[in-house]
Formats: C-alpha cells, sequence, structure tokens
C-alpha cells in the first residue's frame, strides 16, 4: 500500500478537561482516491475526528498528518484552504450570494476575480445547477438539495485533493439524497478526489463509500469495505449492518420485477 | 394674534441657520467619536467576560447621569486639563461650548452601540462562524466578511437609537456654551416664549427622525446590497454635515460674544449689549443660556468678551468670601481682584439685583411682618421657594445664621414658576431677584433686611481680558453704564416676562434702550 494520503495515529481528544472523551485512541489511514465514510451515531466522535484532519480542533495526543506532513506544524488557515468542506446542511453564508459562496475560497487565496466568476460557472455545471439561473441568488432562495449543491461546489471551489463532508445529505428527501449522493460520488471519482464522509446512515454509506469504518463513543469499532465489515462479530456493527440488509430483503420482495438495480 | 401669524415663528426661523448647524455639528462629531471608541471596544469585548461585563456596566452608569450633570461636569473637567496643557506645552484650548458636549455626549451614545454590538455578534450562529473557519478564513476575515454583516442589523438599531439619543440631548449643551436647538428651549423657558419652547423641541424631534431614516436608509441598503439606497443615506447625512459647515465658516470672524446667564433679565441686557455693539458697526453675536458657574470662567479664557454680572455674585461664589462688606467697599475690591485676572470692571448699570425674600403684600400685613426679623418667629409653620442654587449659596447660610430662621419645608423651581407659586399661597416666602417685574405685578412685597445678611448685588459690566483696552468696543458700551434704574429694569424684566411677540430680548432691549437714551 502506498503512503496514505491522511493518517490519524493514536489520536485523542477530549474536552472539558478529560471529563468528556469525545475521540479515544483511534488509529485510521485513508489513501489517496478513496473515499472513506464513517459511520455512528450522534455523541461517537465522529464529527470530532473529521474536524481534527483540517485542524478546526486540535488533539489532545496522537498524531494527524495530511500528504505526509504533521497538521499541528503547518499553518491552520493554509490546510483549511486546501481541504474542501462540506457541512451539515450547507453552512452557506446567507448574505452573499450563491456565486460569492462557491468563490470565498479563491478569493481568501487572492485569485483575480474574473478568474474566480469563470471558476465559478464551471462548478455550477458540475454541481448541475443552472448558471443563468441561480448564480445571483440568495441562499434562502433555494431549495435544501440546491444549497447543498452549492455546498459541494464551495468545498471543490480551491481545487482540493481533500475533501471532508459532515452529513452532508443528512437533512434531505430521500429523492434528492439519492441523486446528490451518486452525483457526489461521480464527481469524486472523476475529480481524483479522496473523501471523508460522515453519516449515520449505513446504507449511505455502503453506497457511496469504498470503506467504511464505525465508531462508537469515541472508539474506532471496525473498519473495511462492506464486505469486511459483514464479517465483524462485533455485535454493534451487526445491529448497525441490520438495517440495510433488512431494507433490502424487504425491497427484493416488494420490487421482484426491477432486477435488483434498484439499490445497487 | 393667532398661534400661526404670531411673528416669533419667523423670529425663531431667523435662528435656525446658527442653532440647527450647531446643534447638528456636535451631535454628528459626538456620535462619530462615540462609534469610533465603541464599536472597536465592543469587537474586543465580546469575547472576555469580564471586560465585557465592566464596559456594559460602566456605560449603564453613565447612562444613569442626567444629561445636564454629565455635560456640566466636562466644563471644570476640561478647564483644569487645559490649564494643564498651557502650562506645560504653552498651548491651551476652550473649554467651553463644543468640546465639553461632544465628550459628553459620545459617552453618553456608547451603551446602545455596545449593547448591541455585542448582542449583534453573539447573535451570530455557530455553524456560520464555523463554516467561515472551515473555509480558510482567518479570525479577522471571519470578523469583517462574516459576523459584522451578520450582526450588522442588530448593530445598526443600536447605532440608530444612539443618533436619536445624542440629538436629544445635545439640546443640554446650551448651559455649557455649545449653541445648539437648546438655545430654543432655553430662552423660551426663561422669557415664557412658548413659541421658542415648541420650535426647539419640534426642531430637535424633526432633526432626530430625520437622522434616523437616513441610517435606516444606509442598513436596509447594505443589507440588501442595494448601493442607491446606501448612498442616499450616505450622501443625506453627508450634505447635512456639509451644510452646517459651510455656514459655520461664514460665522466665523472676529466677532464680538456677548454672554448671558440662564434667566430673562441677562437675556435683555445681552440683546441691549448686542444691538449697541451692532450700532457702533462692531459685528456681535450673543452666547446664552449660560450657567452660573460656566460664564465667568468663559469670559477668563476669552470665549465670551462681556456679559453682566453681580457683585454679590461674584463676591460670594467665584471668590467665596463669607462676610460681608458695604456696597462700595465691596465693589472696590471685587475691582481689584478682578484686576488679578486681568478682568476689566467695567462699571454698574445702576441697579441691583440681589436675592431678596419676598411674600404677598396682604399677608405681610396681615402678620405684621415688614423685615426678615419679623419673620423670623413664623417660619416654623411656613415653606420657602427658591431657584435651584439659592439653598446652596453662601447668603442662605448667612440669613439663618443672622436670623434664625428654619422653614418647615424647602422647594426648589423654577423662577417663572416661583412667583406664581407665591402668589396662589402654595408657599409662603420665596426668595426673589429684586430687579423682577413679577413683584409689581403679583402685588408681593420685599423684606428689609436690617441686619445685612445679604451681601449688595449691584449689576455690573465685565470685559474679557483681551477687551480691556479694545477702546471701540469701551465706545460702545459706555452709554449702558449707570442709566438703567431698578425701576426700569423692574418694567424692562416684567415686559420680557409676557408671552407675546413684545416680550423677546430683542424687542425688549429696544424698548430699554428707547427708555434711557432719552433720559
Amino acid at each position: 500500500m502506498i503512503a496514505p494520503l491522511i493518517s490519524f495515529s493514536h489520536v485523542s481528544k477530549s474536552f472539558d478537561g478529560g471529563r468528556v472523551q469525545a475521540v479515544d485512541d483511534v488509529s485510521l489511514d485513508v489513501a489517496e482516491g478513496e473515499f472513506l465514510a464513517i459511520v455512528g451515531g450522534s455523541g461517537s466522535g465522529k464529527t470530532t475526528l473529521l474536524r481534527l484532519a483540517n485542524r478546526l480542533i486540535e488533539p489532545s495526543t496522537g498524531s494527524i498528518t495530511v500528504a505526509g506532513e504533521d497538521v499541528t506544524s503547518v499553518d491552520p488557515i493554509g490546510l483549511r484552504r486546501r481541504i474542501g468542506y462540506v457541512f451539515q446542511s450547507g453552512g452557506l453564508f446567507p448574505h452573499m450570494s450563491v456565486a460569492d459562496n462557491i468563490g470565498i475560497t479563491p478569493r481568501l487565496l487572492g485569485i483575480p476575480s474574473d478568474e474566480i466568476s469563470a471558476r465559478v460557472d464551471e462548478l455550477l455545471d458540475l454541481v448541475r445547477l443552472d448558471r443563468t439561473h441561480h448564480r445571483d441568488r440568495f441562499p434562502h432562495e433555494l431549495s435544501g438539495g440546491q444549497r447543498q449543491r452549492v455546498g459541494v461546489a464551495r468545498a471543490l471551489a480551491a481545487r482540493p485533493r481533500i475533501v471532508l463532508m459532515d452529513e452532508p445529505f443528512g437533512a434531505l428527501d430521500p429523492l434528492t439524497r439519492d441523486a446528490l449522493g451518486d452525483d457526489y460520488r461521480a464527481l469524486h471519482k472523476q475529480l481524483g478526489l479522496t473523501t471523508i464522509m460522515i453519516t449515520h446512515d449505513m446504507t449511505e454509506a455502503i453506497l457511496l463509500a469504498d470503506r467504511v469504518a464505525v465508531m462508537r463513543s469515541g472508539k474506532l469499532l471496525a473498519e473495511g469495505t462492506p464486505t469486511d465489515l459483514s464479517q465483524s462479530d462485533d455485535p454493534y456493527v451487526g445491529e448497525l449492518l441490520g438495517t440495510p440488509r433488512r431494507q433490502a430483503a424487504r425491497l427484493q420482495m416488494l420490487l421482484p420485477k426491477d432486477d435488483g438495480g434498484g439499490a445497487a | 394674534m393667532s398661534l400661526f401669524t404670531d411673528p416669533r415663528w419667523s423670529e425663531a426661523l431667523g435662528h435656525l441657520p446658527d442653532y440647527l448647524g450647531n446643534h447638528v455639528r456636535v451631535s454628528v462629531t459626538a456620535l462619530a467619536l462615540g462609534l469610533a471608541i465603541s464599536l472597536p471596544l465592543a469587537i474586543v469585548a465580546r469575547n472576555r467576560p469580564v471586560l465585557r461585563g465592566a464596559l456594559l456596566g460602566l456605560a449603564s452608569i453613565v447612562q444613569t447621569v442626567p444629561g445636564l450633570a454629565l455635560l456640566a461636569l466636562f466644563y471644570p473637567l476640561l478647564l483644569a486639563l487645559a490649564a494643564l496643557s498651557l502650562q506645560w506645552f504653552g498651548a491651551g484650548f476652550s473649554a467651553f461650548g463644543f468640546l465639553p458636549s461632544v465628550l459628553a455626549l459620545a459617552l453618553y451614545s456608547m451603551l446602545p452601540v455596545l449593547r448591541n454590538t455585542i448582542t449583534g455578534l453573539d447573535g451570530v450562529d455557530a455553524a456560520l462562524t464555523e463554516a467561515a473557519q472551515g473555509v480558510g478564513m482567518t479570525p479577522q476575515q471571519s470578523l469583517f466578511m462574516v459576523e459584522l454583516p451578520l450582526a450588522l442589523p442588530v448593530m445598526m438599531a443600536g447605532i440608530r437609537t444612539s443618533a436619536v439619543w445624542v440629538i436629544g440631548t445635545a439640546t443640554l449643551s446650551t448651559p455649557i456654551g455649545q449653541t445648539s436647538l437648546g438655545n430654543y428651549i432655553f430662552a423660551g423657558l426663561q422669557t415664557q416664549n412658548w413659541v421658542f419652547v415648541l420650535f426647539g423641541c419640534f426642531a430637535a424631534a424633526l432633526l432626530a427622525l430625520a437622522v434616523d431614516q437616513l441610517l435606516a436608509l444606509i442598513e436596509t441598503g447594505i443589507r440588501l446590497r442595494q448601493r442607491v439606497r446606501t448612498a442616499i443615506g450616505a450622501l443625506g447625512i453627508a450634505a447635512l454635515v456639509v451644510a452646517t459647515l459651510v455656514r459655520s465658516l461664514s460665522y466665523s470672524g472676529l466677532r464680538v460674544v456677548v454672554g448671558a446667564k440662564t434667566f430673562s433679565e441677562q437675556y435683555v441686557l445681552a440683546a441691549l449689549m448686542a444691538q449697541r455693539l451692532q450700532a457702533a458697526g462692531l459685528p456681535a453675536t450673543t452666547r446664552e443660556g449660560l450657567g452660573s458657574n460656566v460664564i465667568y470662567d468663559a469670559l477668563g479664557s476669552g470665549d465670551i468678551d462681556v456679559y453682566v454680572d453681580y457683585s454679590g455674585t461674584l463676591w460670594a461664589n467665584q471668590f467665596h468670601h463669607t462676610d460681608v462688606k458695604p456696597r462700595e467697599e465691596l465693589l472696590g475690591i471685587l475691582k481689584d481682584t478682578l484686576a488679578k485676572a486681568s478682568i476689566t470692571l467695567f462699571g454698574e448699570l445702576g441697579f441691583a439685583n440681589a436675592y431678596a425674600l419676598v411674600m404677598p403684600r396682604r399677608k405681610a400685613e396681615a402678620l405684621g411682618i415688614k423685615s426678615i426679623a419679623d419673620l423670623a418667629s413664623h417660619t416654623s409653620t411656613m415653606t420657602m421657594a427658591a431657584d435651584y442654587e439659592f439653598f446652596s449659596r453662601p447668603e442662605w447660610a448667612g440669613l439663618q445664621k443672622a436670623y434664625g430662621i428654619a422653614f418647615r419645608a424647602q422647594r426648589q423651581m423654577q423662577p417663572d414658576f416661583m412667583y406664581a407659586a407665591v402668589a396662589s399661597g402654595e408657599v409662603d416666602v420665596i426668595a426673589g431677584y429684586t430687579s423682577d417685574g413679577l413683584i409689581a405685578k403679583y402685588d408681593l412685597v420685599v423684606l428689609d433686611d436690617p441686619k445685612y445678611a445679604i451681601p449688595p448685588y449691584d449689576a455690573i459690566m465685565l470685559l474679557a481680558p483681551k477687551r480691556g483696552n479694545d477702546q471701540a468696543l469701551r465706545a460702545a458700551l459706555q452709554p449702558l453704564l449707570g442709566r438703567i434704574d431698578i425701576a426700569t429694569m423692574r418694567e424692562a424684566n416684567l415686559r420680557a416676562a409676557g408671552n407675546d411677540a413684545t416680550s423677546s430680548p430683542d424687542v425688549v432691549a429696544r424698548w430699554l434702550w428707547e427708555k434711557i437714551g432719552r433720559k
């Protein structure tokens, strides 16, 4: 295996002077071009782990490297500008237009505005939003799905190699969510991205990611391809896999004529 | 004469460019200074709970100090600073009018700006500040690109509140020598010119509304990203400022400034002096409604050039003498003392405006009271009223000591209402002024002071150090000296106390000149 692009090594993070152990001795590698999903319930530490990767928070112990560099030894601002981040329910700035939201990181990097403008158009095409129609809109004028597409476009604006996504599709209706997930997966491949996505939905994780990590109470319980996971003897992992299994079986039964294409 | 055809409206309108211009200038400067201090303070303090609590506490305390007191406090403070600066750097500055007003009003403007800025910044969704961090903003970029724009509506609400407060409170800067729309109100109250009072109130309210709406325009302009709105609002504010500056440029020049204290006799005398100066070809203007403690220092520092004071007031209040000397001797000592401060005691006008205990003639006769000595045995069942300063003046202590008087109750009131109160029996005795025309009007009697507990109060004209040898000025004012007797002054004061067009200080001053000019 080539050197991982992102590597967590014995990382722990505690809050409130050690009373809350959010992340507990996690070691995890993400290879270049990989799509990793981290699955867990609320309070499992999955979001904390993600924020450690672009130094929105700092680890209590352990080390995190991105492209071989320890994140605590690089300028956090520069690091964050190099890494795309998609926030839960968008995190768009309500006082900025769609174009300004998408162009924000390039603007911070000092890229000339005509270049940013061209890049915004390119990104709108990429996330399948209509240029003329959406460019000058404000976030409150968009639907939830459109807002999240803008969020993805914003994360990609400065051509990052890495994209971190914090429950990006959690608040969307199932149809939008499905379409957006597929579109992102295609982008991930097309642009050669390395993606870490946080989700509480095992089905989504299995459908989108190459590899799935399961977290609970700050600990990494299991990680691997869906096939690897299905062989885990951890009862919590089994419980998490139970839902997609039941859904698949029930769908198979209810939609026999669908040739099994619905879920795959 | 109906309310609308009253010529005092046009007289009020004539003062508007001067008063409004000064009002806008002092308010806008104070607001700008207040913003320049409170906005950075609020931003620094928002994440520091101790500093934040201290700042908001301090600003709240400032807010509880009555506006007039806050303004008045800055005058002696700055005067001391100016003296120090003169001593250390050889250059003083005027502690009069503009500067103390701006400082006090700026302090006054801080609370709403501080509070709303902190609240507004606190109200920004944490998910958005995190997103700002996540897209790679520095804390400063996050503040200017995300937090401040999102907090802007709440901040603007604070700024608008401040603006309205400052414009309203600026009317109180008149007594410390800053011309403002308050000149209408103070002059109107003193001379019972309700047209002026109303005019001043409406003008201040309209100005506050206009500025508030212009700021609202800027706010919605920024929020809706409509440059036109923002530009119109900003242009409106800029136009206000420029208009007042142009006016003040044309006003500058070597004018003689005539000072007046806060009562109608002073307004009339100031108008009279200004008329005489103008008649002699000297450009003159008046600064009215100055506090008793402010006006003497203003003369000493050359902020005003001439005014009329009363010998006893200077004797007891300014120079802190506790004894009382005969009239001539007292004037002689005063003249020497004033000369040491390079102030010229130009001369006496001819009348005295002394404090005196005054009561209704009928009641005095019924009780057989002719002098304060006769009154003494009745005071334990009587109520006395006086103006705001009398009970803290040395002559009140002197009176109490000399005659052993102790009233059942003491009340302070606006001088003009005092006479009506004693005439109607609401109070039994008042500390009136001997030159007041209302004594005759209400059929009151002045009680004798056989023990000479109250010093003499000859009206004397004082000249500022730089005007002491100004021969043109002396020649213009010389004809007023020794010409105004007590009866004439009483009649003038009675005229000025009326409530119609013939009672404006200018009109009464002209009447007074005709009367004494004919002698």
